[in-house]
């Protein structure tokens, strides 16, 4: 019985670990592609309805968001950069300040979600439809939403989420990173873990500036 | 031969913690245990699927008029989307990477394992996982929309309530499938990487072996489509438990878009599911002629071109749902493009035959099946690739006929052939040669007695998915034919996986490095490998299927070709 530590796992290979999880994120914007197909082609068959329904998110809350996220990606970018120099502290301060960025994204995000559905403008849709007549959701002096407006509200829901969805993973890969630097496992000299924990969070980003301006911008 | 069991991954372990038993494969980082799991788990599965189908077969002896009924309408819905779903997502998109890619691109190019080993294990798990999801959901409740899950039936189609609890079903295996997706696209970025960064010293991208060509072109295809499949399938979940409707018309939504996205995946994944078999019948075809493969360039090159353009012509499946003429004629076009890298394959491998020493290993018997019943398959998929035919045999038995011809008669026979060729150096143990190649006869005979009046059933207008026919000449007896030959296909199957399991168990043990005097690397290790693979650092000096060279080596001794000689 040979009980031989696997060389391949203490063998690194920081350019082959940084292709492969490059290719990974490209599977990640694909898995958003396919959203962004439907939305094309809802747009194009429903032109008025998205415009219509468009005008009902909040433009100011939506652009607080981005300046957000765009600012948590800044810290992010900084926070390796102070890691790749030595600055340990600094480096974990800066982590956590991305992190506390993308909490209160998810927070504001969380109200403008609640404020939506208080309006049923989720939930009302396919039974209302099915009935022909007016939801039974809806209170009075609200007006039945058009079809195209329905297939409008129902992708922001599941394209903001699925994409809150991913907030939410990296901001526990944060903490676990964090974790990490604080035992001395992610080093100086031994950084990778928080590069590609920093590339998604870039990606997350990323994405995040195409579905700001479609939603919210394009009214 | 040794008294004591030489060093080998069989007894070698790479975890200090688990070390024998169950556990010592199931947490094991190997690429090989990984890839023998993977054998296991799958061949279980495809025998399963095997069962639906022979069942199927039985149900469509006889016709209506003669109330024979085996299965009702209803079940028979549920069997052929069962067996389609643990064919295809279960058995042949894993297939041949899974298993023989696990545990022969390491070895091919001279690497102790993959790029990232725990990477790999988890792929299994997710693959299991999936997996276990799948049959939990088929063993309560099932599925009758096919394997295409095609909506608005997919929405609309009730869920089932099993004591009293709701229980949907389809949902369910359509997270499976997601989960299973994303298992795959983890072994595609897997092997892509370890292609790039791995290889050993002198080992250009031209002195690869041609599996592991295909396997760097699969790999990719796997990478570039499982997403938008996956996504697609999840919105279907959505669609089913949230009121919104990206796909059910009723609700706004558009049921041609998701064909679209489905087939974008799905016609890629043909190509996943036959280029590593492909790659197999260029290993065996010319270690059993014993020269040099023709053409070696152009088929590592149709490899990369099949999986691009397999890429882009998805639509063909769609020419009845009335999309615009002009994209009709462009997808005809493009699936007779893909048609000429797979031609120059089938002619390099004849080519290769001739005036070569060849030897009827039951490998090389799988493999020139595989070329027969792939060239078969390969000339019916024109006949739907061209708009006008398509439209008289759209979803016939034509149809299923000819994916049974390129997935059964070409990847699985491909996938089998290649086991047979490699079961010497994974474990060690030789099968018997005249069970081997008798199984081979009943799967070849019985599968062509099978599949082949499905072809002409088809054309007289035998529509697929129906569990039964009307009373005529014309079906009965070629309904009767295929029934037939199911049952010695059947046979051959588990001919196969006998003559496997006995082979394990009482099989002649052999340490013998290079049995059928193959010059590619992954023969010049021992037998069974060891943990990582070579004893030294290895360094490529020829190209891998130079025969000249090689017969050098081994008079020379410095191969492992010296043991036979």
């Amino acid at each position: 019985m040979s009980d031989i530590a696997h060389p391949i796992e203490h063998h690194r290979d920081d350019e082959g670990t940084r292709l492969g999880f490059w290719l990974f994120l490209y599977t990640e914007l694909f898995l958003f592609a396919a959203f962004f197909l439907v939305y094309a082609v809802y747009r194009s068959s429903h032109l008025e309805d998205f415009k219509l329904a468009a005008e009902s998110l909040n433009t100011t809350i939506g652009t607080v968001n981005t300046i957000i996220l765009l600012t948590s990606s800044l810290t992010m970018v900084l926070s390796l950069d102070a890691l790749k120099k030595g600055a340990v502290k600094l480096a974990k301060t800066l982590l956590l300040v991305t992190f506390a960025l993308g909490m209160a994204f998810l927070v504001i995000k969380g109200f403008e979600w609640s404020a939506k559905f208080e309006h049923h403008l989720f939930l009302q849709t396919a039974k209302g439809i099915a009935a022909g007549h007016g939801s039974p959701l809806l209170s009075p002096g609200e007006e039945m939403l058009s079809v195209g407006q329905v297939l409008f509200f129902g992708l922001y829901f599941i394209m903001t989420g699925t994409h809150a969805l991913h907030i939410i993973i990296g901001a526990i890969w944060m903490l676990i990173v964090f974790f990490w630097i604080s035992k001395g496992s992610i080093s100086q000299d031994n950084h990778g873990v928080l590069e590609r924990c920093g590339l998604y969070w870039h990606l997350v980003d990323v994405i995040w500036i195409f579905l700001f301006p479609l939603y919210y911008l394009v009214a | 031969m040794e008294t004591t069991p030489r060093q080998s991954y069989l007894n070698s372990h790479t975890s200090p913690k688990w070390t024998s038993g169950f556990m010592s494969w199931f947490m094991s980082t190997d690429h090989k245990r990984i890839g023998i799991m993977y054998a296991v788990a799958m061949f279980s599965f495809f025998f399963i699927a095997v069962c639906l189908g022979f069942v199927m077969k039985l149900q469509k002896m006889y016709p209506a008029s003669s109330g024979w009924e085996i299965i009702p309408a209803e079940l028979y819905g549920s069997f052929f989307t069962l067996h389609a779903i643990i064919m295809i997502f279960l058995f042949i998109v894993p297939g041949a990477p899974a298993v023989l890619g696990n545990f022969f691109l390491p070895l091919q190019i001279g690497a102790k394992d993959v790029a990232f080993p725990r990477v790999n294990l988890l792929s299994f798990w997710l693959y299991l996982f999936g997996a276990i999801m799948a049959i939990v959901g088929i063993l309560l409740g099932g599925a009758d929309t096919g394997w295409t899950f095609t909506p608005p039936y997919s929405i609309n189609t009730k869920t089932i309530s099993i004591f009293g609890v709701a229980f949907d079903s389809i949902s369910w295996m359509l997270t499976a499938a997601f989960i299973l997706g994303w298992g795959t696209i983890l072994t595609g970025i897997n092997f892509i990487v370890t292609v790039h960064r791995m290889r050993a010293k002198g080992m250009g991208y031209f002195k690869m072996p041609l599996f592991t060509w295909s396997i760097y072109a699969t790999s990719w295809l796997q990478v570039l489509a499982t997403p938008v499949v996956g996504i697609t399938l999840l919105m279907i979940v959505i669609e089913r438990i949230m009121p919104v409707g990206f796909f059910d018309p009723s609700k706004g939504g558009d049921p041609i878009l998701f064909q679209h996205l489905f087939w974008i995946y799905s016609h890629p994944a043909v190509y996943i599911m036959i280029l590593p078999s492909m790659g197999l019948v260029s290993e065996i075809i010319p270690t059993n002629s014993q020269k040099p493969i023709f053409g070696y360039k152009s088929i590592a090159i149709a490899s990369c071109s099949i999986a691009g353009v397999g890429y882009l012509l998805w639509a063909h499946h769609m020419f009845t749902t009335g999309m615009s003429d002009f994209a009709a004629i462009l997808f005809s076009f493009l699936t007779f493009f893909v048609a000429i890298p797979t031609a120059i394959k089938v002619f390099n491998w004849t080519a290769t035959l001739y005036k070569g020493s060849i030897t009827l290993t039951p490998a090389m018997l799988f493999a020139l099946a595989f070329i027969f019943n792939f060239s078969i398959g390969g000339l019916t998929g024109m006949f739907l690739g061209s708009l006008s035919t398509d439209i008289h045999l759209h979803d016939t038995d034509f149809v299923v006929a000819h994916f049974h011809y390129t997935m059964f008669g070409g990847a699985a026979f491909g996938l089998i052939g290649g086991i047979f060729h490699y079961f010497p150096k994974m474990f060690g143990k030789m099968y018997s040669m005249k069970w081997a190649t008798t199984s081979f006869a009943f799967m070849f005979i019985g599968f062509n007695a099978l599949y082949f009046p499905m072809l002409v059933l088809g054309y007289y207008g035998m529509p697929r998915r129906y569990h039964t026919y009307p009373d005529m000449p014309v079906f009965n007896s070629l309904q009767m034919a295929s029934t037939i030959g199911s049952w010695i296909l059947v046979t051959g199957v588990i001919m196969v996986l006998v003559v496997w399991i006995h082979a394990l168990l009482k099989g002649k043990r052999t340490t013998e490095a290079n049995p059928w005097n193959s010059s590619t690397l992954e023969w010049q290790t021992a037998t069974p490998p060891t943990l990582f693979n070579f004893e030294d650092d290895v360094e490529i000096t020829r190209d891998p299927y130079d025969y000249e060279a090689f017969r050098g080596e081994v008079k020379a001794g410095t191969s492992a070709g010296a043991n036979n000689v």
